[in-house]
C-alpha cells in the first residue's frame, strides 16, 4: 500500500495553481518582504522592527493566511465543485488520499511562508536568525495545513472557521488568556523559531518541550480526523 | 454473485423519508431507474455507490456492502449528475488519471480505449473547461468505465445532451448491457428509458412503484384513462355526440371547459375531429389535463 497517492497529489497540485485563488499568494510575500526592506532602511536597529514585523505580521498573519488559502483549496474547493467524487470513486484507501492532499498543502505553504520569512530574516538580521524564522514558519505551516484540511472535511465553510481560529483564538484569546497559548500554532511556531534562531528578540510564551509535542499533535490529530471524515463522506443529492 | 442488491433499504433525513423500504436486485443488462424529480432516485444511486449509508436495510455491490468500502470501486463506475470534472486537465489527462488511480497495469492504453468508446478522440487533447455539456458527460463516462467495471451507475446521463449525443450514449449503454455488464441509469423521462432498457424500476415518492419488463409497465401506463380538457364553440353539443363513442368513459360539462375521460387514448383522439366536423362544432383547444409525469406515476402507485 502506498502512503500517499502520486496521481492524487499531482491533480491536487495542478488544481491548486490552476485556481484563481492561487493568485492571492503572490502579493502576500511581496508585501511582507517589501515592508521588511522599508523598516530595515528607516530603523536604527533591528530590535525596533523584528517583533512587530516578524511576529506581528509574519507569524500572526502571513503564515496562517497563506496556509489558509492553500489548505482550504486542496480539499474544500474539490468538495465545493464536486470534483472530489472523481477521486473518491477509486479503490484507494482514504489515508492515501488525505496524505497526498495534505502533503501538497503542507509543502506548498511551508515553501511560500518559509522562504518569505527566511528572506525577511536575512535582510536585516543574520543567517542564523533567517534559518530559525524560516524553519519556524515552515513547521507552523505544516500544522496549519493539517488543521485547515481537516476543517474542509468537518464543515462546509472551512475558510470562515479557519479565519475564526486565526483571529479569535490565536490573536484575541491568545492575548487575553495565556492558557490558550499552548493550543496556538502561532505561539508554538514562535517558540520553535526563537530557539532555532537563538534570539531574544522574539517573545516566547510556550516551553520548548511543549512546543515540540504540540506541533506533532497539531499535525497528527487533525489528519486522523480528516481521514475518518473522508471515509464517511456523503454526497447530497441535487434534486432530492 | 449478484452485482447490486438492495434489501429493505430506507433512508431518511430527519423527518423526511427519501427512500422507503426498497428491495431490488440488479442483474446483468441495462436497467432504467425511472421516477419524477425528487422521487429519491439520486439518493438510491448514492447509496448503491457508497456515498450515503442507508438508514435501514443493506446495500451490497458484488456481495459486499458499498458504504465505507472503497474496494468496491475496483468493480464499479459512477457518473454523478453534477457535471464536475477537473477543468484544468485535458480529457486525455483526466481519463489517464482515473486509470492510474484504478492502478491499472497500462493506464495509457486503457484510457485510449475508453476515450475511443465514448467517441472523444478528437477532443481528448483539449482541456475539459472548453468542452460542451455533452462532451463533459462523455469524458466523465470514459473516466468511469476506464477500468471496465462490471457495474456502471449513471445519474441522469442524458441531461443536456443533443439528440445525436443522446443516441450515441444509448448505443453505448446498450453495448455494455449486451456485454454482460450491469448498467443502471436514472431518468425522469419515460421515452429515454423505453429506448435503452428492457428492465425498469419505477420509484415514486421514495417507494418502488413498479418493477420489471418495460412493456408490462408501458401497458399499465397507456391503458390508464386519460383526461382531456376541451374548449369549443358548443361544449354541450359536442358532449352529447361524444357520449356515443365507446372510447369515452365519462364527461363533465360543468364550467367553461368540457372535461372528457377517455378509456382509449388512440381511438378518442381519432374520433374527436370527425365528430366535431359532423356536429359543426369548432374545437378551440384540446389539452391533456393529466399528462404530467407525476400523474402517470401516481396512477402506477395506485395500481
Amino acid at each position: 500500500m502506498t502512503i500517499l497517492n502520486p496521481t492524487v497529489a499531482s491533480i491536487t497540485l495542478r488544481g491548486l495553481f490552476g485556481r484563481k485563488r492561487a493568485l492571492l499568494l503572490l502579493p502576500i510575500p511581496v508585501l511582507m518582504i517589501g515592508l521588511t526592506v522599508l523598516a530595515n532602511g528607516v530603523a536604527n536597529s533591528e530590535t525596533q522592527w523584528v517583533d512587530p514585523l516578524i511576529r506581528g505580521l509574519g507569524f500572526a498573519v502571513v503564515v496562517p493566511i497563506v496556509a489558509l488559502i492553500i489548505g482550504t483549496s486542496v480539499v474544500g474547493s474539490e468538495i465545493d465543485d464536486g470534483t472530489i467524487v472523481h477521486i473518491l470513486t477509486k479503490p484507494l484507501s482514504r489515508t492515501e488520499i488525505i496524505l497526498a492532499k495534505l502533503a501538497v498543502a503542507a509543502v506548498a505553504s511551508a515553501l511560500v511562508s518559509g522562504l518569505t520569512m527566511f528572506v525577511c530574516g536575512l535582510i536585516g538580521v543574520s543567517t542564523q536568525f533567517a534559518v530559525g524564522v524560516g524553519l519556524g514558519a515552515a513547521i507552523s505551516s505544516i500544522c496549519y495545513s493539517a488543521l485547515f484540511v481537516m476543517l474542509s472535511l468537518v464543515t462546509r465553510r472551512p475558510a470562515l472557521f479557519g479565519l475564526l481560529y486565526i483571529v479569535v483564538w490565536e490573536s484575541l484569546l491568545g492575548n487575553l488568556l495565556s492558557g490558550t497559548r499552548n493550543l496556538s500554532i502561532e505561539q508554538i511556531g514562535l517558540t520553535l523559531a526563537a530557539r532555532m534562531a537563538d534570539t531574544i528578540m522574539l517573545p516566547t510564551h510556550v516551553k520548548l518541550p511543549t512546543a515540540i509535542v504540540m506541533s506533532c499533535l497539531f499535525v497528527i490529530v487533525p489528519t486522523l480526523i480528516a481521514i475518518q471524515r473522508l471515509r464517511a463522506f456523503t454526497l447530497a443529492g441535487e434534486t432530492s | 454473485m449478484t452485482p447490486v442488491e438492495l434489501t429493505n433499504v430506507s433512508r431518511w433525513y430527519g423527518n423526511v423519508v427519501a427512500v422507503n423500504d426498497i428491495t431490488m436486485t440488479l442483474g446483468q443488462g441495462v436497467t432504467g431507474l425511472l421516477g419524477p424529480n425528487g422521487a429519491g432516485k439520486t439518493t438510491l444511486l448514492h447509496m448503491m455507490a457508497g456515498f450515503l449509508p442507508p438508514s435501514q436495510g443493506s446495500v451490497t455491490v458484488g456481495g459486499k456492502p458499498s458504504w465505507k468500502n472503497p474496494s468496491v470501486y475496483a468493480n464499479l463506475g459512477l457518473v454523478v449528475e453534477r457535471e464536475a470534472a477537473h477543468n484544468f486537465l485535458t480529457g486525455q489527462e483526466f481519463v489517464v488519471a482515473s486509470a492510474k488511480m484504478q492502478k491499472l497495469p497500462n493506464p495509457a492504453a486503457a484510457a485510449r480505449a475508453a476515450i475511443d468508446m465514448v467517441d472523444m478522440n478528437d477532443a481528448a487533447g483539449r482541456t475539459i473547461g472548453t468542452y460542451s455539456k455533452g462532451m463533459r458527460q462523455r469524458i466523465r463516462v470514459a473516466a468511469a468505465l476506464v477500468h471496465e467495471p462490471d457495474v456502471l451507475l449513471l445519474d441522469e446521463p442524458f441531461n443536456g445532451m443533443d439528440p445525436r449525443q443522446r443516441m450515441h450514449m444509448m448505443d453505448l449503454l446498450h453495448a455494455m448491457g449486451e456485454a454482460g455488464k450491469t448498467v443502471l441509469f436514472s431518468s425522469h423521462i419515460l421515452e429515454e428509458v423505453e429506448q435503452v432498457s428492457g428492465t425498469v424500476q419505477v420509484i415514486v415518492a421514495g417507494r418502488l412503484a413498479a418493477s420489471g419488463d418495460f412493456r408490462t409497465i408501458r401497458r399499465l401506463m397507456t391503458a390508464r384513462p386519460h383526461v382531456f380538457a376541451i374548449s369549443s364553440t358548443d361544449n354541450r353539443r359536442l358532449a352529447v355526440a361524444l357520449m356515443r363513442e365507446d372510447s369515452v368513459a365519462g364527461l363533465d360539462v360543468g364550467g367553461s371547459e368540457l372535461s372528457v375521460r377517455a378509456s382509449d387514448y388512440g381511438a378518442f383522439t381519432r374520433a374527436l375531429p370527425r365528430i366535431a366536423i359532423a356536429e359543426g362544432v369548432r374545437v378551440r383547444q384540446l389539452r391533456p389535463s393529466d399528462e404530467s409525469l407525476e400523474s402517470v406515476f401516481s396512477y402506477l402507485v395506485a395500481q
